[in-house]
């Protein structure tokens, strides 16, 4: 029963509940449509037994009646989430062999309400990448093609398996993390929802760091309220997290009413960069015009900081990140170097890393050291974090204007084709141009399908939404998702 | 600002990552482009701004400062390249 995969978590929980269909039955048409979609290369580390486990236990739990929403739904999880002895190497190297002592705060929270993993996804290496292409194991690859062209696309990144895999039906939900992008960007680029919270929502307790200060766990799933749904499930105060937010998780799927009448909606205009494609300025067009018609007021706002928010980016996140990745240096757990006769502790650790790092990963580890070293830690690192609160305050100015969300294209282009862009870094980090204002300014953001190109490649549009407020957010992209009505979705060729 | 060899390979120790003598002239070139795409920041007026700390305006819980956790050697252990008589192993450190 193959259709099966192609339910989404609400339809999957109300037949659950209504005895229409059992998890195992469930898990078990998910495993082997994973099992026919090697070329994908989506999951990349398989747990079937513990899967069709928690199913079973899930299935008794709902006879039981006792059955939260997520109870019985098979997801993947992304790589970077720490999973009690199932392999966790964030799709590097330098993690081979680590099987964690410990699961992650979130992945744990969407255990204790029912939910089955199927198995671990790719990703780029520790999350940095927006392509999939750095990840240790390959890259994932886009389930859309252009056209009648057989080019591999690119899924995005980084968290590309659980693009490839949502948008594929190989699973009913995913988790993603989003640093600069990495959940929106590959939802984005598959056809498929997703959402990063505002800072401090989810516990990031167990996500292997990449830059705490602005890495944020989310879901990424079929449609709007399955991402409420399982949001629901994913968010919460954890005592581990010493950033995590104490505040109470409103019931998000309930706030979703379609009725955005007497929002008001910001269109910025430093979103409009040059060399954006035609198709994602009708796209943006078409979108303001289904929210207005939807009876939402527009209008037009300027965040003059966002042209330096890309530059900020790539001091912070890399300066974040060359303090976090210190702690991989062969001593306590992942790969350490084989040594020569007479090699000190300094040599292990140099080759070690020199190993275990990929190309990207350790650029950015050292552009974080030479940020954060001595003469360049004010003109760099100082100075971004600076600029950074500008970033912030512009949103907070408009937000102040009684911006309600802003609308924005969630991508400057459709998925492109693997190898493009590869070898050139700054290239590479302009995918995340509309994304990273709102990690550093550390509020939620949603991508929704809105349309196809010219190739019948997916594009969507982003909504930014005011600080703790995702039910509302939430709400005003079910409007939009309903508007415009995309149920695209790729032919199989895998 | 112009990042040169040396500077490169500095960076490099610093950071605790061995590069090749012959690998560091690409690598160099790297850090200026991505450099070179940092420098546009010198065009903002930063003058008076405070550089941020927190992004949500958060004031860090505080609790007892006691033991909460521990005895767990095995576990802390287990994944170690390589672990002995109770500790993680490494090359002589001390002459």
């Amino acid at each position: 029963m193959s259709d099966l995969t192609k339910m989404k978590i609400a339809e999957a929980r109300d037949a659950l509940r209504a005895g229409d269909v059992t998890s195992v039955a469930l898990t078990e048409a998910c495993l082997s449509a994973i099992e026919g979609a090697g070329a994908l290369n989506a999951f990349v580390h398989h747990t079937p037994e513990i899967a069709l486990d928690q199913a079973r236990a899930a299935d008794a739990r709902i006879k039981a009646g006792d059955a939260p929403a997520m109870c019985g739904i098979p997801l993947g999880i992304k790589d970077l989430f720490c999973t009690k002895g199932v392999p966790s190497q964030a799709a590097s190297n330098i993690l081979k062999g680590f099987k964690p002592e410990y699961e992650s705060t979130v992945s744990q929270q969407l255990f204790d309400a029912g939910a089955v993993m199927l198995g671990k996804l790719n990703m780029d290496e520790f999350a940095m990448g927006s392509s999939n292409e750095t990840s240790c194991y390959g890259n994932a690859v886009n389930p859309w093609r252009a056209g009648n062209d057989d080019t591999a696309l690119t899924p995005g990144g980084s968290s590309g398996g659980s693009a490839a895999a949502v948008a594929a039906d190989l699973c009913l939900g995913a988790t993603g993390t989003d640093t600069g992008g990495s959940i929106r960007q590959p939802a984005a680029f598959v056809g498929i929802t997703g959402i990063k919270p505002t800072y401090g929502r989810c516990s990031r307790w167990g996500i292997v760091a990449f830059a705490s200060s602005l890495d944020q766990a989310g879901p990424m799933t079929k449609d709007v309220r399955d991402a409420a749904i399982m949001l629901q499930a994913m968010c919460g105060h954890d005592p581990k997290d010493s950033t995590s937010a104490d505040l109470a998780v409103p019931d998000f799927e309930g706030m979703l009413t379609g009725d955005i009448r007497g929002k008001t909606i910001g269109i910025p205009r430093e979103y409009h960069m040059d060399g954006m494609p035609d198709e994602i300025e009708a796209l943006w067009g078409s979108g303001r015009q289904m929210l207005q018609d939807a009876g939402a007021r527009i209008v037009d706002i300027s965040l003059p900081h966002t042209k330096y928010a890309l530059p900020a980016y790539y001091v912070i996140a890399p300066a974040e990140a060359s303090s976090n990745l210190a702690r991989y240096d062969g001593v306590r757990y992942g790969h350490r170097a084989k040594l020569a006769q007479g090699d000190g502790i300094t040599e292990m650790y140099e080759k070690t890393r020199a190993e275990g790092f990929g190309a990207e990963v350790k650029r950015r580890v050292m552009v974080g050291t030479y940020v954060l070293s001595a003469g360049f830690y004010d003109a760099y690192y100082n100075r971004a974090r600076k600029v950074r609160t500008l970033i912030k305050k512009d949103f907070e100015d408009v937000f102040a204007q009684g911006v309600d969300a802003i609308l924005t294209p969630a991508t400057p282009s459709a998925a492109f084709p693997l190898g493009q862009e590869v070898s050139d870094p700054v290239q590479m980090y302009l995918n995340d141009v509309f994304t990273v204002t709102v990690n550093l300014a550390g509020l939620p953001g949603i991508a929704v399908p809105a349309g196809v190109d010219g190739h019948g490649l997916p594009l969507g549009l982003q909504l930014i939404g005011r600080p703790w407020e995702e039910g509302d957010l939430l709400n005003t992209a079910y409007a939009l998702e309903q508007a415009a009505g995309f149920v695209a979705k790729p032919a199989k060729w895998w | 600002m112009s990042i040169d060899t040396e500077t490169a390979a500095k960076v490099a120790k610093l950071a605790r990552i061995k590069v090749e003598p012959e690998a560091l002239p690409a690598l160099a070139q790297e850090f200026n482009t991505i450099l070179g795409f940092i420098e546009q920041l010198n065009e903002v007026d930063v003058e008076g701004v405070e550089p941020m700390t927190s992004v949500t305006p958060m004031r860090l819980k505080r609790r007892k400062d006691g033991v909460t956790d521990g005895d767990m050697q095995d576990k802390i252990l287990s994944n170690a390249p390589d672990a002995r008589e109770g500790f993680f192993a490494v090359p002589k450190v001390v002459e």
